[in-house]
């Protein structure tokens, strides 16, 4: 049978109801994992590193919806909004895990109890309890800094994630597995970008170039693992973060090199601010934007 | 290679100091080609025209195809084609071109019986 078009073959792939284009046929990406911690893992731990993956992904969503009605082109727009709603979708899963074994730090107090863990956690912790690393919280910047910062998140979470499908912790595990192709995009779409502008006009150039300089520095935070990631690494749930630098470092220097970009020297890395909770002033601009109605209007719905 | 500037948005308010906005960038921007999309879909046997979108080039054509028109499970497979490269017939020669076929029935099978257990027909 051939059907007139897509949007027609996909309704009656979904029983005729029209309502396709409402979320049918989609895979629940937790569908038959089970959600016990494994033996040994401390849960507070296991919630604590659940927060940094989460919190990394919730909030470098923010930064990539604030391009929304601001992008070059309304093309660019959604695809920048498609790389932000995966990442939404990383950070429930991640915060509603962390919520689960019990980590939800001082959110409950504000939240009412009515709202589900993951949104007392993006709506309810200031930035002292946000985990995220300093590199997806700093500005935009301009279109050219945002595809550099989106290309070494996206090269630094895939190879993370890509480890961490191998993790004891079966929620993490399934997390990761169907975080891997989406990061994977992210990451092609960037590295696009990066090339064309990069060796593009002068001015394009110079801007990527500008764009380099400024994201590099945040690798610092990235690579030195905290007490929770170490334990959690010995146990063979989580990923020591020094062991992706080798891999990150080869794919953003094999991009850069090809953009004809400079590739400036690695920074000193230091133990992460941001995963301590030592955030810039950005962070909490960002979070008033994020948190507003949510604290205004508590479990609003529309 | 277009320059891609930001320029605030389509007609839409910007908002906070941190959406960066170029005032110039309107003159410096060049615009980009106009692209045909086809999709096949999980179902379909062929890539049908879903709708149209503007890229600089042909991989990021594909690209935003991706996130313009298979964003909802819709397609397995995407093509895309420069507007200006498709050549169509034109609407002033419509009679001469599809009116010939309106009154010759004996062009379409219905004379046959079809079989009941043959599919799809």
């Amino acid at each position: 049978m051939h059907e007139e078009t897509v949007y027609e073959a996909l309704d009656h792939a979904h029983g005729g109801e029209g309502q396709w284009a409402f979320g049918t046929g989609f895979d629940e990406p937790l569908a038959g994992v089970d959600t016990t911690v494994p033996a040994g893992i401390d849960p507070a731990d296991l919630g604590a590193y659940c927060l940094m993956l989460g919190d990394d992904a919730l909030v470098l969503c923010q930064r990539l919806t604030q391009w929304v009605t601001a992008a070059p082109e309304l093309e660019e727009e959604v695809a920048l909004a498609n790389c932000g709603l995966d990442l939404l979708g990383q950070a429930r899963l991640l915060l509603a895990r962390a919520g689960s074994v019990g980590v939800l730090g001082r959110s409950r107090a504000l939240a009412t109890d009515s709202i589900p863990d993951e949104d007392a956690l993006a709506y309810f912790r200031d930035a002292d309890e946000f985990r995220n690393s300093l590199l997806v919280e700093a500005p935009n910047g301009d279109f050219g800094q945002t595809v550099v910062r989106l290309l070494v998140a996206s090269t630094w979470r895939l190879a993370l994630f890509a480890r961490l499908r191998g993790s004891r912790d079966p929620v993490l595990a399934a997390i990761a597995a169907k975080g891997v192709p989406e990061l994977t995009y992210h990451r092609d779409h960037a590295a696009r970008w990066v090339l064309r502008l990069g060796d593009g006009t002068p001015e394009s150039h110079r801007r990527t170039q500008a764009g380099v300089d400024a994201v590099w520095p945040l690798l610092a935070d990235l690579f030195t693992a905290t007490d929770v990631e170490t334990r959690l690494t010995a146990a063979g749930v989580a990923v020591d973060p020094a062991d992706v630098r080798d891999e990150v470092r080869d794919v953003l220097t094999t991009v850069l090199e090809r953009a004809t970009l400079t590739v400036p020297g690695w920074p000193e890395e230091q133990p992460s601010r941001g995963r301590a909770g030592r955030h810039g002033p950005e962070l909490t601009a960002l979070l008033a934007d994020l948190q507003g109605l949510a604290r205004e209007h508590p479990a609003a719905t529309w | 290679m277009s320059d891609v500037t930001a320029e605030g948005g389509h007609g839409a308010v910007p908002t906070g100091p941190e959406i960066p906005v170029e005032p110039k960038a309107s003159t410096a921007r060049r615009d980009w080609p106009l692209y045909e999309v086809f999709v096949r879909g999980k179902r379909g046997l062929n890539h049908v025209h879903v709708g149209s979108l503007h890229a600089p080039d042909d991989e990021m054509a594909v690209h935003a195809a991706r996130d313009l028109y298979t964003r909802r499970n819709e397609g397995v497979s995407i093509w895309v084609v420069r507007a200006a490269d498709i050549t169509a017939s034109s609407p002033d020669e419509k009679d001469p071109m599809f009116a010939p076929s309106g009154d010759k029935v004996y062009r379409h099978p219905t004379f046959y019986e079809i079989p009941d257990d043959v599919p799809h027909m």
